[in-house]
């Protein structure tokens, strides 16, 4: 990905919004149950999780349109809580966009500019200086009739930047686009959050969406937090198998922990051996169960003699082709499930028939040791 | 589904376009779903247009109609200053009536669209109550209300507000107004209730988002977006009201006579057909003109609360 945050960019460490103890209910049921949040300044921050998880709900108590049954919500040191979303320095990219259908582009666009009664040289430029910004320059005369699903969430999103809000919440503005346009719009939308330096909040259900384009991720599952943390973290140590198996495909091995201490954690399985690794910040753990976890990618397959520090032996039971990669499934003695290996096609993995005994390479830091 | 229904002519098996057989065509098939309504419209609507606007250019000779033709009626119609008052007249009873329905109907179907949670079906169903009895029946209950010994006077007197009943609030133009508000007020509700219903929540949220009250939200995006339904309602209560007889000769009195009613002294009484229908076709013609300047308005208005 072209614009995969650096590490080293400075998000100043000042807390834009403080989610405390935020429970919301509906009747018995909880569609938020006690999250607690703290999202930087500047920060371009996702809430992924699936369907009915909660993450609308958060949105919209941050943008004021509804209210914590219990807990408080903060934006920039100012208690929100009580304070109506006119009132409230946050802006919001709607999933259906909302664009009034009876006014023009630029009219979409200047429309919370009018309240502040601005001289209107001073508010064309700035609505043409944030339809420039979206690259939508000279469609600002165009009917909200007239433009394409792009077009609509480019007007959408220009008409809450031009408020200069203090934090933009964008509620999947992605998942009406078709596959292409969403990849080259996650790019953009990246570029202009590092442009204009203001803290993004982005509700996806999409992985990829979420890891390409975050500074840090918080992962909801029935209304709570699960994992909190920079997407490289929660893609290579995720807290437990539900977040694991959220973001992408892993191998999950049965494992008994033998140690625990403070920083690491020694589980013992079949097939792996005895491994020792760095303990997941959250990790909690019910009895002495636990799950040894390999992605797949992270698996190689070993060619003739080469050899590898740490490697597993086993018999390939099914092969899938997708043309760059090749899917093969492969049956490891004494492992319940087989484990699932991609491999690049670069060295012939779609020529490896069915049937065909095989040794996998790993690199000891491509285990993680998490909760059930 | 065939495929003429999809909208493209069937491929045949050799593969070459046919047109479809007419009977098949969307357009054939269209005309036929529409025809008995169009065919009824035709027979009951625009032939009786047709013989009115006929006679408006012949003159009755006692019993006979003479069928040269003639523009004398329009000139009666356009001149003699009764019937010039009494359209006047008309048109302001409707106009302000069309008014009066809007403006309290709108707060009615607001509430049921936005308050009316999921007993809007019931809210709407009360509504439609007073329909239950005969038009004659509503019109007359306003008799009893607005009457020298009525509800309204007695219960004044009873509050000591004023020492006898007041003559003031039947048989005038007040009167024909009010009860013609009340009646129409159920078909000014639901086409707007309709409009209101169609207005997406979201919308007034992004307002709301973009620092609108909920004032100036409901002015910026809500109002505009309905504007439709209270086009619709304006219409419907202004174009029939325009041609009412009934109302005025129950509640009007002397100065509540409206238009139509002169018209059907010439149908009747008067039994002068030509005239009568000369003034038929002057009000539609006006009515049609004051119809497309509200509309004009309405929409100016809305360019301009942009
Ligand atoms: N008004 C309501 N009354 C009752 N339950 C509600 C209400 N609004 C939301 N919920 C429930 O709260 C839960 C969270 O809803 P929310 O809209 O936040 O989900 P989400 O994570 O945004 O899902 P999606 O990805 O499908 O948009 C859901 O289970 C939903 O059914
Ligand atoms: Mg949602």
């Amino acid at each position: 990905m072209l614009d995969r945050p650096t590490p080293d960019r400075r998000v100043p460490d000042r807390p834009m919004i403080e989610i405390r103890d935020v429970t919301r209910s509906y009747g018995a049921f909880k569609a938020l149950d006690d999250c607690s949040l703290t999202i930087r300044e500047g920060e371009f921050f996702s809430l992924l999780g699936p369907s009915g998880c909660g993450k609308t709900t958060l949105l919209r108590m941050i943008a004021g349109f509804d209210n914590p049954t219990s807990g408080t919500i903060a934006v920039d040191g100012q208690e929100m809580v009580g304070v109506p979303a006119n009132r409230r320095p946050t802006n919001m990219v709607f999933q259906s966009y909302a664009i009034f259908p009876h006014l023009n582009v630029e009219q979409n666009v200047a429309y919370g500019l009018k309240r502040l009664k601005l001289d209107p040289v001073e508010e064309k430029r700035r609505v043409d200086e944030v339809l420039a910004m979206v690259s939508l320059n000279g469609l600002g005369k165009r009917g909200a009739h007239e433009l394409s699903g792009g077009q609509r969430q480019r007007v959408a999103l220009a008409r809450a930047l031009v408020m200069r809000p203090k934090v933009l919440l964008l509620d999947e503005p992605l998942s009406a686009l078709d596959k292409k346009l969403r990849e080259q719009m996650q790019v953009e939308l990246r570029r202009l959050q590092q442009a204009v330096g203001i803290t993004f909040i982005l509700v996806t259900h999409d992985q990829y969406e979420a890891l390409a384009m975050s500074d840090r991720i918080a992962v909801m599952f029935g209304g709570r937090i699960a994992q909190v943390a920079s997407p490289k973290e929660m893609y290579q140590r995720p807290v437990n198998r539900q977040v694991a198996d959220f973001l992408g495909g892993m191998n999950f091995v049965k494992a008994e922990v033998v140690e625990e201490n403070g920083s690491s954690i020694t589980v013992d399985t079949l097939g792996f051996g005895r491994v020792t690794t760095e303990k997941p910040k959250a990790f909690v753990r019910n009895g002495a169960g636990a799950t040894l976890g390999i992605r797949p990618e992270r698996l190689r397959v070993l060619w003739d003699n080469a050899t590898a520090k740490y490697e597993v032996a086993g018999t390939v039971v099914e092969r899938h082709y997708f043309g760059e990669i090749t899917h093969l499934i492969v049956e490891i003695p004494g492992l319940e499930k087989p484990l699932s290996v991609t491999e690049t096609n670069d060295f012939g993995a779609d020529d490896i028939p069915v049937g065909a005994a095989i040794r996998l390479g790993y690199d000891r830091d491509a285990l993680v040791a998490m909760a059930d | 589904m065939t495929a003429a229904a999809e909208g493209s002519p069937p491929l045949t098996a050799d593969g070459i376009r046919r047109r479809p057989p007419l009977l098949q065509s969307e357009s054939f098939q269209g005309l036929a779903l529409i025809s008995p309504t169009l065919l009824y419209a035709l027979i009951l609507l625009l032939l009786p247009i047709l013989v009115v606007f006929a006679h408006s250019f012949w003159t009755q000779n006692y019993l006979t109609i003479d069928h040269t033709f003639t523009l004398q009626n329009y000139r009666t119609a356009l001149t003699e200053p009764i019937y010039l008052d009494l359209l006047w007249r008309s048109l302001f009873v409707s106009l302000l009536v069309s008014l009066f329905t809007v403006v309290l109907a709108y707060p009615i179907a607001y509430f049921i669209s936005f308050h009316g949670g999921s007993h809007k079906g019931l809210w709407l169903f009360l509504i439609t109550i007073p329909f239950w009895t005969s038009y004659l029946l509503r019109v007359m209950s306003w008799k009893v209300i607005l009457g020298y010994n009525g509800v309204l006077n007695s219960g004044l007197m009873g509050l000591g507000l004023i020492s006898e009943p007041s003559t003031a609030l039947l048989y005038n133009t007040s009167a024909v107004i009010i009860t013609l508000t009340h009646a129409w007020a159920a078909f000014a509700i639901l086409p707007i209730f309709v409009s209101l219903e169609k207005v997406d929540r979201t919308l007034i949220e992004a307002a709301k988002d973009l620092g609108d009250g909920p004032l100036r939200s409901f002015l910026r995006v809500t109002l505009p977006l309905s504007a439709p339904g209270v086009i619709s309602a304006l219409l419907i209560v202004m174009i029939p009201t325009v041609g009412d007889y009934v109302t005025p000769k129950l509640v009007g009195g002397k100065d509540g006579v409206m238009i139509a009613n002169a018209i059907q002294a010439q149908f009747g009484k008067a039994s002068n057909w030509p005239l009568g229908a000369a003034l038929s076709v002057t009000t539609m013609v006006v009515v049609s003109l004051m119809a497309g300047g509200a509309v004009f308005l309405i929409r100016a208005a809305a360019r301009l609360a942009r």
